[in-house]
């Protein structure tokens, strides 16, 4: 088979391997949840129990009136023991509904729906109604995703398979797991936005799990699952399309824009499962993994499970660590303190020592190596973003295409000045962004 | 929940990436210096004891003037072993005559760190490839020392004490009817006739090809630079073979035009910089004075170089040219 690919990127070492082989086990409930009120993009959510009510596992405990968010359900039977600003992995404290989980647990949940209800505004709402937003990271309402413009005609939707963030198998493992469940849950996304085409895109490291895939997705008629070069960011929307459908999604614009639509393997499953049989979003699989972890592991994990909690039912630290990750190490988060909670965009939590990583040591001058162009996917020249975003240039970094910047971390890999480039793009962009806005 | 796992003290915070490649700025360094290592070690069996001291002499001269240039600038002393003075040293010695005056090359490579790196800012700031400054000012202040000097001379008819080079430019400007084609093989296997780096363009392009087979130095330079000397040696009516080989060509080509600090970012931009480097060396080559051809053709792109990646930034992802 021909394998697909895109122009730039780069090849971490995968580090996949400390936990591939390790079927999904279910973390066991903590004693606390903590579920902050804002963990997907768009409007925070508002709190429909009060401190001291008891909840059920699955019932509605937060939503919002506006379009762009999603709400939030209790992952587990408890009592609210509190609802107030607790320290979330980004660094800063958002407002969090804490749940004190009860002995005895019961379920509720929404109806199931059945094949009368293939409709796209059931599914759209079923969406909504579950909570779910995606879950490779970004954390999109999938509702709002599911509502393309109707003047955007969608022909092909692409399921995510790709996982290129080096140490992370969650998604490897679901596809090996629930193969089933992703065809069906990308056969309602074809229904929801009238796509007549399925395709499953994974990374050649990942052909086992194409393969199973495929075996399936040969029963039907409108599916088929491709395989990519494993190369990062090969996950990243826009090239995604590009290696598969080879359009490119116009600068600033949405992949609807190019009649495609990119959902990642875990959300597809949610949303199958929301569907048929109900089941709100209140867990998802983590990867727990790292050299200072000992026994790495992929776990199904209850939202709101503080860190430590999955970091102990892996036994602890081998060794201390010396950077604990949110995310993969390409785009993810550092946190300082362990009681962060699991959220719907959370993939992984990485323990990491230094030789699996490269700490500090960020003082040297830019070489003008030109490696980071080479890196860089969407072609822009961090060097000189990063340059002018020093120089305060604002109206140069909107010219040179900043806010194109897929924040990927390409770039910084290869540099071999270590030059912290995406942390001044990034502030770029926010520069960028604040003066469009005034 | 056990208190040890809350309260880690020394836990590194940074945003993303957390991941890098093992490159660094030593690495590159050193790989080069590796890269011209067997040209080296044959220019010093060629030309004797004295040629190492030419090289020792340039290498005390960068080091010492970027160690005192780090000390004055209060910058850690540490970065002097970043293998970028080092390099400096031993490329402008490369480019020097076996028996050039022991000072030159220290005065040449001390001016080259001092006025054409630390001037600037420092490494990465340059926009002269430092080497070459020290060696453009060696040309200007010492011109004969630079144009003399030299191992092992020809002496053909009326013309004694010359360089093949100087002899091919008599034979095209017809006072001179000779075969310069004998001394093909010389150059490329054992070249006594001209600076210490020319004596083999066999092991300059070794040298070469290795450090762009471990993509440390781009192909895009040498590819266009060798291209359009070809070219241009064709177009003037020199023999081509004879000029590729001759006057530092390949090594300006490999080891000088390709620093990156100056030189274009892009694919694109560094082909056509190779291009007029090409081009630029065989036209002062041919109408002016062939020592300094290599060394202006490059210095002048240098100074190119801003423009030529002002103009040709990449075409963006999405966004239609
Ligand atoms: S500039 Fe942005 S998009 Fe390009 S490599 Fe760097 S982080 Fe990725
Ligand atoms: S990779 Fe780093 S050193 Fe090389 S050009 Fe880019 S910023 Fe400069």
């Amino acid at each position: 088979m021909r394998l697909l690919t895109f122009k730039g990127g780069v090849h971490p070492p995968e580090r996949k391997e400390l936990s591939a082989e390790k079927v999904i086990e279910t973390a066991p409930l903590p004693s606390l949840l903590i579920l902050p009120l804002s963990q997907h993009i768009g409007a925070p959510l508002a709190p429909v129990v009060g401190v001291g009510d008891e909840v059920r596992e699955g019932q509605l405990i937060a939503d919002s009136e506006a379009f762009v968010s999603a709400p939030l359900h209790a992952p587990a039977s408890g009592r609210v023991k509190a609802i107030e600003p607790r320290l979330s992995f980004t660094g800063v404290k958002i407002n969090s509904i804490v749940l004190e989980v009860s002995d005895s647990q019961e379920k509720t949940g929404l109806a199931p729906l059945t094949q009368a209800d293939l409709t796209p505004e059931k599914i759209r709402k079923r969406a909504r109604e579950a909570g779910l937003v995606g879950l490779g990271g970004a954390a999109f309402p999938t509702h709002v995703k599911l509502s393309p413009p109707s003047d955007k005609p969608i022909d092909t939707v692409l399921i995510n398979g790709c996982e290129c963030e080096p140490y992370l198998t969650c998604d490897y493992r679901l596809m090996l797991e629930e193969p089933e469940e992703i065809i069906s849950g990308l056969k309602l996304i074809m229904i929801a936005v009238g796509a007549n085409r399925g395709v499953i895109v994974v990374e050649e490291n990942k052909r086992d799990a194409g393969q199973i895939l495929n075996e399936i997705a040969e029963k039907e008629e409108n599916i088929e699952v491709v395989l990519t070069k494993t190369k990062y960011p090969q996950g990243s929307e826009k090239h995604l399309i590009k290696a598969v459908l080879d359009r490119e999604v116009p600068s600033g614009a949405l992949p609807f824009e190019v009649g495609a639509y990119v959902q990642n393997v875990q959300t597809t499953i949610a949303l199958s499962r929301a569907f048929w049989k109900g089941e709100p979003l209140t867990e998802r699989v983590v990867t727990v993994s790292g050299e200072a972890v000992s026994h790495p592991k992929n776990l199904k994990v209850k939202l709101g499970t503080p860190a430590q909690d999955l970091i102990e039912f892996c036994g602890g630290f081998s060794e201390e660590p010396d950077k604990v990750i949110f995310g993969g190490p390409m785009t993810g988060f550092s946190i300082f303190d362990f009681s962060v909670p699991v959220v719907k965009g959370t993939s992984g939590i990485l323990a990491l020592k230094v030789g699996e990583i490269e700490l500090g040591d960020r003082s040297n001058e830019c070489l003008r190596c030109g490696r980071c162009l080479d890196a860089c996917p969407v072609f822009l020249m961090p060097v000189t973003l990063a340059n002018l975003t020093l120089a305060g240039d604002i109206d140069g970094l909107e010219a040179k295409g900043a806010l194109d910047c897929v924040e990927c971390g390409s770039c910084a890999f290869v540099c071999p000045t270590r030059r912290p480039l995406v942390q001044l793009i990034r502030y770029a962009k926010f520069e960028v962004l604040a003066r469009k806005k005034k | 929940m056990s208190q040890e796992t809350t309260t880690k003290k020394s836990l590194f915070i940074s945003s993303s990436p957390h991941f890098f490649s093992s490159e660094n700025t030593n690495r590159i360094m050193y790989l080069v210096i590796v890269g011209l290592l067997p040209l080296t070690v044959m220019a010093i069996y060629t030309f004797g004891f004295y040629s190492l001291m030419v090289i020792l002499s340039s290498l005390a001269g960068a080091l010492g003037a970027e160690a005192l240039a780090l000390y004055l600038y209060k910058r850690p002393i540490s970065t002097l072993l970043d293998g970028s003075a080092f390099l400096t040293g031993l490329l402008l010695a490369l480019c020097l005559p076996p028996k050039i005056p022991l000072l030159l090359p220290f005065i040449g490579s001390a001016f080259a760190i001092i006025v054409g790196k630390q001037f600037f800012g420092g490494l990465g700031h340059n926009v002269f490839n430092p080497a070459l400054v020290g060696r453009a000012f060696l040309l200007i202040s010492w011109a004969k020392h630079l144009t003399s000097n030299w191992y092992k001379t020809v002496s053909v008819d009326a013309f004694t004490g010359a360089t093949p080079l100087f002899l091919a430019k008599q034979v095209r400007a017809g006072e001179l009817t000779y075969s310069i084609s004998r001394f093909y093989k010389s150059y490329l296997i054992q070249n006594p006739y001209g600076s210490i780096g020319e004596v083999s363009a066999l092991l300059i392009v070794l040298g070469g090809l290795f450090l762009i087979g471990l993509r440390i130095v781009n192909w895009e330079i040498p590819l266009g630079y060798i291209g359009a000397a070809a070219v241009s040696a064709f177009i003037f009516r020199g023999d081509v073979i004879f000029h590729l080989l001759a006057g530092g060509l390949l090594f300006g080509a490999f080891f000088m035009a390709t620093a990156y600090v100056t030189t274009p970012l892009t694919r694109l931009g560094r082909f056509i910089f190779g291009l007029g480097c090409g081009f630029l060396n065989i036209l002062i080559r041919m109408f002016s004075g062939y020592a300094e051809s290599t060394t202006y053709a490059i210095l002048f792109m240098n100074a190119l170089t801003p423009l030529i990646d002002y103009y040709l930034a990449p075409r963006r992802f999405g966004v239609k040219k």
